[in-house]
């Protein structure tokens, strides 16, 4: 098949968790990597070979170890950095995962500084948000009184565009959107919204936790009116590991942010009576920071560079295609989100009417198919669609065409199963 | 396999599923709760109407309205064959069997004179993921009744519907 990956079967050798049998001798096929993705024996390794041979603790420590973690913490840095075509390598700071990024951005908005948000002012969010990218708006407009809006959703998956200048006015302070989907796969044109935001002064928050996985990202060679002003997303859907994100910021406007979490190694000098901060990456990085799952996730994004992001994402966009056709063989199923695979990302929600998600689920499983069931933390979005749930398959780099069969397989006996035919 | 799936989904709970007894919710009523599953959205409004009767407080009726998947759906329609005309003592100790089944990792054997069609219900507890869905409107029953219970006995005062929890 054309665009998938070159060597595709050597690529899966590289994850391990790939390998395995299931109850009743089934071969796992993996289809919630929007969830979470597989981790390739690269990333275990050199998280293990870490703990094994060079654990201390960072930028503290005064020894060879500490010497050794501190460059290796760094050094992930970098990676990330490159991996993001980040216009500097200080703007990239690392959180526990892309829901405290967002987080660190809505709660230092809260508070006395150039950037803080007020009554009268707007905060701009759409209706196809993960949880994470509402609730600390939400909680932002609690304790600011501040007015939430957002961008609604057309009835083909993408965002209504159509009243943008009347959603994102003078009063608004920060426009926060999803770069992709986690439950419909829709592309959000960042760029053409990032340029309206500017023009009238508002920050510009990606969420990028579904794009950063699929997409090549080089920011640096973004005009400057089309690049966000932060930028978060998770490492263990980019084959890291869980408990380490980044949030990417501009220098300007991370140095105009007041710190979010005071402690250790994030400030310059402490009295009893105040202290003054380090300044970026460390003013955001207060405690002991997640080492080893930074370094796993530098060797992460690494793995990615070297298969090149580009074709990672048209693996993706083919398997999409595929996907999306194979799905609508079945009969009566409904995909949620645009039909066109070079619109959206890889991951794609669908209803089956008759069969409730929990239970396609749950016989796709004792297959050996893993796919998600539920609101994937996007209630607002499955109201918009008249649906309670949904099921969601999600593919990545490692993703075969035999799993799509084997799925719309197992769609096709769920549905004689449950006595639909 | 289909010998586990066989055994989640009996015909009993598919039965159930497709003609779901008692559903809707009807007047009058002591109490009203809505719980959900967060983790997947299932819903459940609840109603209970208790009254006096020569044991005590008598469970009268248990309406729903109920959104979710064939587990949860059949579940509620089995709690309200259970409780419905029993004395609020029995209903409570039928719930707590049934709370043992389900959390008892597929090791409980389920007693068939206390549960009747609930022992189809014996599967659901290998599918550790599931048993929450089984359990939704059996929380709601309890909750709903134990606040009733603490109205006047007999009241068919209708109340606003207060109660939201969640269930975890």
């Amino acid at each position: 098949m054309e665009g998938l990956l070159p060597d595709l079967d050597v690529v899966r050798k590289d994850f391990p968790i790939l390998s395995r049998v299931l109850a009743d001798g089934r071969p796992l096929v993996y289809l919630d990597s929007a969830n979470t993705s597989q981790k390739p024996q690269v990333v275990i390794d050199t998280m293990v070979d870490h703990l094994e041979r060079h654990n201390a603790n960072i930028a503290r420590a005064m020894h060879q170890l500490g010497a050794e973690a501190t460059a290796a913490y760094e050094d992930a840095r970098d990676k990330v950095a490159a991996f993001l075509g980040a216009p500097d390598r200080d703007e990239v700071i690392f959180a526990k995962n892309a829901t405290e990024a967002l987080n660190l951005t809505a709660n230092t908005l809260a508070w006395p500084g150039e950037r803080q948000v007020g009554p009268g002012d707007e905060i701009v969010i759409t209706e196809m948000e993960h949880h994470s990218n509402i609730v600390p708006w939400q909680l932002l407009c609690e304790r600011t009184g501040a007015t939430l809006r957002w961008f609604g959703v057309t009835d083909d998956g993408h965002l209504d565009l159509a009243h943008i200048d009347d959603l994102i006015t003078e009063r608004t302070k920060v426009v926060s959107l999803v770069w992709v989907s986690n439950m419909l796969g829709t592309v959000n044109p960042v760029n053409e919204i990032a340029r309206r935001a500017h023009e009238v002064g508002a920050l510009v928050v990606v969420d990028a936790s579904q794009a950063a996985p699929q997409l090549p990202i080089d920011l640096a060679s973004m005009p400057d009116e089309e690049r966000p002003d932060l930028l978060a997303f998770t490492g263990h859907k980019v084959v890291g590991p869980t408990g380490v994100g980044v949030l990417w910021g501009r220098r300007s406007v991370l140095d105009q942010l007041p710190p979010f979490l005071g402690g250790g190694e994030m400030i310059e000098t402490v009295t009893m009576e105040r202290s003054t901060y380090a300044p970026i990456p460390h003013k955001f990085e207060a405690g002991t920071p997640p080492i080893v799952e930074a370094i796993g996730l530098g060797a992460a994004v690494d793995y990615l560079s070297v298969l090149g992001m580009e074709h990672v994402h048209r693996h993706e966009q083919t398997i999409t295609a595929y996907a999306l056709t194979g799905l609508q063989t079945v009969p009566g199923l409904r995909v949620l989100g645009p039909l066109d695979a070079a619109a959206r990302g890889g991951a794609i929600s669908f209803e089956i009417p008759g069969v409730h998600p929990h239970d396609v689920s749950t016989v796709l499983d004792t297959r050996g198919i893993a796919v998600r069931a539920g609101h994937h933390c996007a209630k607002p979005a499955h109201q918009r669609f008249g649906v309670q749930s949904s099921t969601r398959m999600s593919s990545y780099l490692y993703t075969t065409p035999a799993e799509i069969d084997a799925l719309v397989e197992g769609l096709e006996y769920t549905r004689s199963y449950f006595g639909l035919d | 396999m289909s010998t586990d799936l066989d055994a989640l989904y009996q015909e009993i709970i598919l039965d159930h599923y497709k003609n779901p007894h008692h559903q809707g919710l009807r007047e009058p009523f002591e109490s009203e709760v809505h719980h959900v599953n967060p983790t997947c959205g299932d819903e459940v409004t609840l109603r209970v109407h208790l009254s006096d009767g020569p044991d005590g407080l008598r469970v009268d009726d248990v309406s729903y309205d109920a959104l979710g998947c064939s587990i949860s759906q059949a579940s509620a329609s089995v709690l309200t064959d259970l409780v419905i005309g029993r004395p609020v003592d029995d209903a409570m100790r039928i719930h707590d069997e049934f709370l043992t089944l389900m959390q008892g990792k597929g090791r409980v054997e389920p007693d068939e004179e206390v549960l009747e069609d609930g022992i189809a219900f014996a599967g659901v507890a290998k599918f550790p993921a599931r048993i929450k869905c089984a359990l939704l409107s059996w929380m709601a029953w309890k909750d709903a009744t134990t606040t009733a219970q603490a109205s006047p006995a007999g009241s068919t005062r209708p109340v606003e519907p207060v109660e939201t929890k969640e269930t975890r």
